[in-house]
C-alpha cells in the first residue's frame, strides 16, 4: 500500500496522486501554447474580411456577456464544489458539480446559437480568413467545454458509486483544474476576440 | 503544500475571487464602451485586466501553488512565456508590414 499522508487533502495523500496532478499541470501548459497558436492565427488574420461581415456587423455585446458570465460563474461554482470535497461533503460536492455543468451547458447552448446566428448572416468558416480563424479558435474552446461536460458527468457517476476516496478525489480535482482553465482561456477570447474589436 | 482549512465555514477566498473577477470583467467592458481613450491605451488596459484575472483564477480557484507547487508554477510561467512569444511574435511578423518584402 502506498504511503498515505492524512494531513493533506484527499487528492494529495499519495505520491501517485501528487504526480498525476503535476502531470495535468504540464498538460495545461501544452494547452496554453495550443491556444496561443490559435490566438496568433486570429491576431494575424483578424482584418482580412474578403468583403464579408466584420466584427461590427456580427458581435453583440449582450450575447458575449451572457456567455462570459455563465462560464465565469461556472468556474466559481466548480471552486465551491472542490471546497465541499475538502470538507468530505460528498453531497455538497456533487450538487455544486451539477450546478457547474448546467452553467457550462448554458454556455455551450448560447455559443451554438451565436454561431447559427452568424451563419444565417452569411458568416461561415469559408467566408473570410477573419471568420476561419475566429471559428477555429472559438470552436476549439467550445469543443473543450463540451468534452469537459462529458468528462465531468463520468466523474460524477464514479463519485456516486464509489464515494470520496483518494482516487475519486484526485480525478475530481483534475477535472476542476481543466474547467477553471477553460475559463482562463475564455478571459482572453472575451478580451481580444470580442471586446478589442468593439473599441 | 496544501492544508486542510476545515475550520472555514464559507468558501471565502472563492467568493472574493469571483467578485474580483466580475469587477475585472465589467471594468473591461467599461474601458471599451465608456471611455474615449486612444485605442492603443485601451488595448493595454484590457490586456492587463485579462492577465490579472487569469492570474487570480490560477491562484484562487486552481490552487496552483499546492502539491508540487514550485514545479507547477515554473511550468505555467514557461507556458505563458511560450504563449506570449508565439502570439505576439506571430502577430508582429504578420502585421507589421515586413511580410511584403
Amino acid at each position: 500500500m502506498a504511503k498515505v499522508d492524512t494531513s493533506l487533502p484527499l487528492e494529495y495523500q499519495t505520491e501517485q496522486n501528487r504526480l498525476n496532478i503535476l502531470g495535468f499541470w504540464i498538460f495545461l501548459g501544452a494547452e496554453i501554447v495550443l491556444f496561443a497558436s490559435l490566438f496568433a492565427t486570429y491576431g494575424s488574420l483578424k482584418d482580412n474580411f474578403a468583403g464579408g461581415p466584420t466584427p461590427t456587423d456580427l458581435f453583440v455585446l449582450k450575447d458575449v456577456m451572457i456567455e462570459t458570465l455563465l462560464l465565469l460563474t461556472s468556474s466559481f461554482t466548480c471552486g465551491v464544489a472542490i471546497w465541499y470535497m475538502r470538507r468530505h461533503n460528498l453531497k455538497g460536492l456533487i450538487t455544486w458539480l451539477i450546478i457547474t455543468l448546467l452553467l457550462g451547458a448554458g454556455f455551450v447552448f448560447f455559443e451554438v446559437n451565436e454561431f447559427i446566428h452568424y451563419v444565417h448572416e452569411g458568416a461561415t468558416m469559408q467566408t473570410s480568413a477573419f471568420l476561419s480563424s475566429f471559428f477555429v479558435l472559438l470552436g476549439t474552446h467550445g469543443l473543450h467545454v463540451s468534452v469537459g461536460i462529458g468528462w465531468a458527468i463520468s466523474i460524477i457517476i464514479q463519485l456516486a458509486r464509489r464515494g470520496l476516496t483518494p482516487t475519486t478525489a484526485r480525478k475530481t480535482f483534475i477535472i476542476s483544474l481543466y474547467w477553471h482553465f477553460l475559463d482562463v482561456v475564455w478571459i482572453f477570447i472575451f478580451t481580444f476576440v470580442y471586446l478589442a474589436r468593439m473599441v | 503544500m496544501a492544508k486542510n482549512h476545515e475550520n472555514e465555514k464559507f468558501p471565502v477566498s472563492h467568493i472574493a475571487g469571483f467578485i474580483v473577477s466580475l469587477l475585472l470583467t465589467f471594468a473591461t467592458v467599461g474601458a471599451v464602451k465608456y471611455t474615449d481613450l486612444p485605442v492603443v491605451t485601451i488595448m493595454w488596459i484590457i490586456g492587463a485586466l485579462a492577465v490579472i484575472q487569469a492570474i487570480l483564477q490560477l491562484f484562487m480557484f486552481m490552487h496552483l501553488t499546492e502539491g508540487e507547487g514550485k514545479v507547477q508554477l515554473i511550468n505555467i510561467i514557461y507556458a505563458f512565456f511560450c504563449a506570449i512569444v508565439v502570439a505576439a511574435g506571430t502577430i508582429w511578423v504578420m502585421t507589421s508590414g515586413h511580410v511584403h518584402y
